[in-house]
């Protein structure tokens, strides 16, 4: 739990800085437009940096990991997502990964009985919620796009109207809110019930858990309960993507805490483990095809190396071998 | 019972009662405020000074891991410190496994050495952060600041005892990676771990001994070529004794189509050599015109366990000697890290072998196209596509006394993905074959516990206790189908698992899968077979002998 109180107190502070700052200092311009700024910049720069330092390291050696039969002998079915043997299987494979979360799929518990005796029972439910927490985040993510466009493009307007299908609040209850707080729930329980992953948690890894949760609270307290002015803050945001530095008045401060907690995680985001978004598609164990006895695989650093050649060999047993009558190159 | 495992008893119990973190015991100490224990088990012996000197590996002396003073060389912190900057830069795995993982714990009970000792340092994700908090570190600032908030910590002796512990307590078998949502293999990391070790002499003997042995012989043994013929003689001799046919083997012959190189513990220890035996008798059976190398006499490499140029070094002679015979290809024995080696590292280092051929079965005229660049085909592939075309002559009632189930080799399931043609084969070999749970199997199959070169006496402890998982599924089976072999393509299995079996599962014999090949086998001019290899008798085949007696 002790690790868990740094990364609280942090986020409660960052959501404290603006509420305080626009509603009694009258900040607003340095949160509504200057951080949001910066905090583009910085995160799409450092996004940029941290995967081209990344490529800028070679993939020596092919080394997938792999997880079914390989391509070998014709009249034996090879698994072409789990041992992929050309660029193709192992994009699909990447993006089953990316997509479904394939490996995780897999995840199994492991307990130990007397006896002693090791079972291992499906554990599907860490697969499940970082599903749902992800996909949901995506919906989310897209669904913001209509703040910053004048004419809302038709595809926000059917993933809203799906979204909503509801129908229930006033306005209609987004199921990915719901799903979206319920998940990130669950990966914070987790956190803390698993006593495996209690002990390798780190302040780092409640920090953005408890990020997204308060992102995601305020937003739906604006939606929903406390409502601020929508197309005042529709008006800044279109201001911005136009670079047009005029603040809109009478957005609530509200509002400017969730988009603070925003940049925060945006800018937070490049030098954290939230890469792992553009780390996996970068993995060797995954996106390489598993024909390194088919293709030769060229390491860009391939040391030269001397080793013990047959002749020195040779030099050295050569009477030895000759009793046991061994061939030798020189007599 | 071996001089360095623990009482049965006493193991079970603590199995039993011991608080474990497996068990849902959170301990009393975080992670890295646990220090670590070096006690009669659990550690290997240091390499001899004079071994360190011969293969031109820093920092040889005297020295054990219970020594309160490692005698680290001078400036030992800026040689990991640069290595590790060194390895960043030539490795994207080392660098991006570092920096991706979430801590989910999905990998968290995967591990066979966490699941046998409850420790959280073998938690895969735990022993990662080992080196990644010293990686971390690189931000004192931001650390000053939010200390603790990201979990660096300063390289110290202590560190360095801690690395050493748990990168021997893992043994590359990567089943963690396949349970990873990015695939974080922690082989990689124990890989660049145990070269940053080497760097600054923290080794162990049972892994640099054979390097240099393999070095100047051509073998892990350090066997001589005479000695090595001899031996492969006698094994011949052993096969005329049971079979009444003559193999005739020959060596460092120019101009064989063929050169055959497998584990050299296959020539040397029990029960490997039973499967070596098996060999011989195939190619015989088919009239295969191949040659055994004495100086590429070892298809393995420790080499590998150490660092990745030592592993080139010593996989170099393989395409040396090939090229030297003028064979036109490879066929290699069943081992696991060899064929991690072959499959995945060898063509990239020592190729391109384009002295080679592509390889072309002599008999049923297959090309291995999977094969097409490395040149270099697996013995269980060779021998399934014989089986397939009908080429070799079968009784599988010949292993009638053996009821079977079959361990994927780590690296062969994981790292080569070679999954349906020993099950073929040994389907083709034998009656009556049972598979572990789904579990224990295939990609998600679990170590012997003693792979990547610690398969040495002195670590008995810890050898069983990674093992564990591997002899419980086993005992499943036992119970459930009465089985009583335990089949492999390993060389390091065929060493280890005996020990294994006779701790967890004694009455499990463990056998190569071309020894059960040599035993179905119904070779030309042949005597009548009542006994297998190992001249126990088979079922089935007694009383035809009585009545002739």
């Amino acid at each position: 739990m002790k690790k868990a109180v740094m990364p609280l107190i942090m986020v409660v502070l960052l959501a404290f800085v603006p509420y305080v700052a626009v509603q009694f200092a009258g900040l607003g311009f340095l949160f509504g437009v200057i951080i949001p700024y910066v905090a583009i910049v910085v995160f799409i720069g450092g996004f940029i940096y941290r995967v081209v330092d990344w490529a800028r390291s070679p993939v020596p050696f092919r080394i997938p990991t792999t997880c079914g039969q390989e391509k070998s002998l014709d009249w034996i079915k090879p698994n072409r997502l789990e041992s992929p043997s050309n660029f193709w299987e192992a994009t699909g494979r990447v993006l089953s990964e990316v997509l479904f979360f394939r490996s995780l799929f897999r995840n199994t518990k492991a307990e130990l009985h007397n006896g002693p005796k090791l079972a291992y029972g499906s554990s599907k439910w860490l697969w499940l919620a970082g599903l749902a927490f992800h996909w949901s985040m995506l919906v989310v993510v897209l669904r913001h796009y209509r703040f910053f466009i004048a004419k809302v493009p038709g595809f926000v307007q059917l993933l809203e109207d799906v979204d909503g299908f509801l129908d229930i609040t006033l306005p209609a209850l987004y199921v990915t809110d719901v799903i979206l707080l319920a998940a990130v729930t669950f990966l914070v329980i987790r956190r803390f019930q698993d006593v495996k992953v209690r002990l390798i948690s780190l302040p780092a890894d409640y920090f953005p858990l408890f990020m997204i949760l308060a992102i995601a609270l305020v937003g739906v307290l604006m939606r929903y309960i406390v409502k601020v002015d929508v197309m005042s803050v529709k008006d800044l945001m279109v201001n911005l993507v136009h670079f047009n530095l005029a603040l809109p008045e009478g957005i609530g401060a509200l509002f400017y805490v969730h988009l603070f907690l925003v940049c925060v995680l945006a800018m937070y985001f490049p030098f954290s483990k939230l890469m792992h978004m553009g780390g996996i598609f970068m993995s060797p164990t995954r996106n390489l095809a598993n024909n390194s006895r088919e293709k030769r695989h060229v390491n860009p650093w391939n040391p030269d190396s001397k080793f013990r050649t047959y002749a020195e060999y040779e030099d050295e047993f050569r009477e030895k071998m000759k009793k046991a009558n061994l061939p030798v190159e020189k007599k | 019972m071996p001089k360095f495992a623990p009482k049965q008893s006493e193991l079970k119990k603590e199995f039993e009662e011991k608080p474990s973190l497996l068990k849902g015991d959170y301990p009393d100490k975080e992670l890295f405020d646990t220090p670590v224990e070096f006690r009669d088990g659990n550690w290997c012996y240091p390499a001899k000074p004079e071994i360190v000197e011969d293969i031109g590996f820093a920092n040889p002396r005297k020295w054990s891991p219970t020594d309160e003073d490692w005698k680290l060389p001078d400036g030992w912190e800026k040689t990991i410190k640069d290595g590790m900057k060194d390895r960043l830069e030539r490795f994207r795995s080392f660098k991006l496994f570092l920096d991706i993982c979430v801590r989910c714990g999905a990998c968290a009970d995967k591990c066979h050495f966490f699941l046998g000792t409850g420790d959280p340092k073998n938690m895969p994700v735990a022993r990662a952060e080992l080196i990644r908090s010293v990686y971390r570190n690189d931000f004192p600032l931001a650390e000053k600041i939010l200390k603790g908030f990201s979990g660096a910590r300063k390289l110290t002796p202590e560190v360095i005892k801690e690395w050493h512990m748990y990168f021997h307590q893992c043994t590359e078998c990567r089943r963690c990676s396949v349970f990873c949502p990015f695939g974080i293999d922690t082989a990689e990391i124990t890989m660049m771990g145990r070269e940053l070790l080497h760097l600054i002499g923290v080794n162990n003997n049972w892994i640099l001994e054979p390097v240099s042995n393999c070095n100047r012989t051509g073998n892990h043994l350090g066997i001589e070529p005479h000695t090595f013929v001899q031996n492969i003689e006698s094994l011949a001799e052993d096969i005329e004794d049971l079979t009444g046919v003559t193999v005739n083997p020959t060596f460092n012959r120019k101009g064989a189509e063929i050169l055959f190189i497998t584990p050299s513990g296959d020539v040397f220890a029990e029960p490997g050599v039973y499967t070596m035996m098996g060999y011989m008798m195939l190619f015989e059976h088919i009239g295969l015109d191949y040659t055994i190398s004495t100086y590429a006499s070892e298809g393995g490499n420790f080499g590998f366990f150490t660092s990745n140029e030592m592993a080139k070094k010593l996989n170099a002679k393989m395409y040396h000697e090939a090229e030297r015979l003028g064979v036109k290809w490879l066929l290699g024995g069943e081992c696991g890290h060899m064929w991690r080696v072959v499959h995945q590292y060898m063509d990239t280092m020592n190729g391109p072998a384009d002295f080679l051929e592509q390889p072309v079965s002599p008999l049923t005229g297959t090309t291995f196209t999977n094969a097409a660049s490395t040149k270099m085909v697996h013995i269980v592939e060779f021998t399934a596509d014989l089986i397939r075309h009908g080429k070799l002559k079968l009784d599988p009632k010949r292993n009638d006394h053996l009821r079977t189930t079959f361990h994927d080799s780590c690296n062969i399931a994981r790292g080569m993905g070679m999954l349906e043609e020993p099950r073929y084969v040994l389907n083709n070999v034998c009656n009556t074959f049972h598979e572990m749970p789904e579990n224990t199997i295939r990609e998600q199959t679990f170590c012997c516990g003693s792979g990547s070169g610690i398969n040495t006496e002195e670590y008995m402890d810890i050898r069983l206790r990674g093992g564990f998982p591997r002899a419980n599924a086993v005992r499943h089976v036992k119970e459930k189908h009465d089985v009583d072999s335990l089949v492999t393509i390993c060389a390091i299995d065929r060493a280890t698992l005996p020990a294994l079996m006779n701790y967890w599962n004694p009455g499990v014999s463990v056998y190569g899968l071309h020894e059960l090949v040599g035993n179905a086998l119904v070779m030309e001019g042949e005597n009548k077979r009542t006994e297998d290899m190992r001249e126990d008798p088979m079922a089935g085949f007694q009383d035809e002998v009585e009545d002739e007696d």
